[in-house]
């Protein structure tokens, strides 16, 4: 059981940094994002597409994506990553658990072929070991339509053991507000070379590095 | 349709809102022409076109669901069509397709599934007030009594 330096018990720690300490009710900020950008400049001007994200449901993703007179499908990957990975035993080594690796990708990923037009996975991907992530990323490539474009992040610091984790919301088309939830680690490094390799069945990948160590990553099906 | 003896409350309610109690379990359809509020299980279809349906906090529905308005603060496992406005509270669960004219989800909410904004239908006037029944349960439904209340219809198996 742990306790506190006064000796008063604590629950056990999540996988998350608890969402409800005082740095993590911190205020969202706000950053532009060139990747977003991108991707709804590919959607402009069309009607009734069908957009996945990744992020879970909130009033200003749903709000933003059914204004533009689109259909939003959400789930909430990280917690479904949790689900299917935590508990018992290392969240990454449980990756390799087929049944577990099944459970995620039915959770996450089960759509017909060519459903979407249009992802946005935000960080997901980089809590994703191989083989999963090469998995995950195919499912991808399945599920969205030709022309098609996803949107993803990736922490670019090579050197940060724990990454943070945000809930993302689309404030604008290229105006994002982050608000901390926590941090964990991320189960590898990406460079260009290596997202390039992952985005291979993609008919392009294009990078934008950011200041705070963030790799955005917009792949055109 | 449950076997089990009758049992009727009659209680007049100026709220004119029918409510399935936390004990209460119904695997069935429930059709209903007043406002109701399910605080028990439901395992079916739940149909409420002019009214709203309130799923309370401990309140369980594996159903399609179909209301003017639907007010979720518990769980809902199933697809859901809601001709002006559905209302995610937030330790709410939502796990379907929504179909909605409009749309609120509070942070907190866990929601998984598609959302179509659907247009609200045309020249409807604004919606007329529940009529009152002449007898209205605000106690729990327990059984099969409530086939027979005014506005609510309940087909199927419930247990208490």
């Amino acid at each position: 059981m742990l306790r506190d330096r006064r000796g008063s018990e604590l629950e056990p720690p999540s996988l998350y940094s608890p969402e409800g300490s005082a740095a993590s009710a911190a205020q969202p900020h706000i950053r532009t994002s060139n990747g977003l950008d991108q991707f709804f400049s590919s959607i402009e001007d069309r009607e009734n597409l069908s957009i996945l994200d990744f992020a879970g449901a909130s009033q200003a993703n749903v709000g933003f994506i059914t204004t533009l007179g689109h259909r939003i499908y959400s789930n909430d990957i990280l917690r479904t990553l949790d689900e299917a990975f935590g508990g018992e035993g290392d969240f990454v080594a449980n990756q390799a658990d087929p049944q577990k690796a099944g459970y995620f990708l039915r959770e996450s990923l089960d759509f017909s072929e060519r459903s979407f037009d249009g992802a946005l996975v935000w960080d997901t991907l980089q809590f994703l070991a191989p083989p999963l992530l090469q998995e995950t990323v195919d499912r991808l490539f399945h599920v969205l339509r030709p022309g098609s474009a996803l949107l993803a992040f990736f922490h670019a610091d090579e050197k940060a053991n724990l990454v943070p984790l945000y809930h993302y919301r689309i404030v604008e088309k290229k105006t994002l507000s982050l608000t901390s939830r926590g941090e964990r680690k991320s189960a590898q490094y990406f460079n260009n070379r290596s997202l390039e390799k992952l985005f291979q069945k993609f008919n392009s990948v294009k990078f934008f590095l950011t200041r705070d160590h963030l790799r955005e990553v917009i792949v055109r099906r | 349709m449950s076997t089990a003896p009758a049992v009727s409350h009659h209680t007049s309610d100026v709220r004119g809102s029918a409510v399935i109690g936390k004990s209460v379990m119904i695997k069935g359809q429930i059709f209903s022409r007043e406002d109701l509020t399910i605080d028990g299980e439901i395992d079916g279809s739940v149909e409420l076109q002019e009214h709203r349906l309130t799923v309370g906090p401990h309140g369980k529905v594996q159903a399609g669901v179909k209301a003017r308005e639907i007010v979720v603060l518990g769980t809902i496992h199933g697809n859901v069509e809601a001709s002006d406005k559905i209302d995610i509270r937030k330790d709410a669960r939502l796990v379907g397709d929504i179909k909605t004219a409009r749309i609120v989800i509070e942070d907190g909410a866990y929601f998984k599934g598609s959302i179509d904004i659907a247009k609200p239908e045309i020249s409807k006037a604004a919606p007329a007030a529940a009529p009152k029944p002449a007898i209205t349960n605000s106690a729990p439904v327990v059984s099969a009594a409530a086939a027979s209340a005014p506005a609510s219809q309940l087909s199927g198996d419930v247990k208490r």
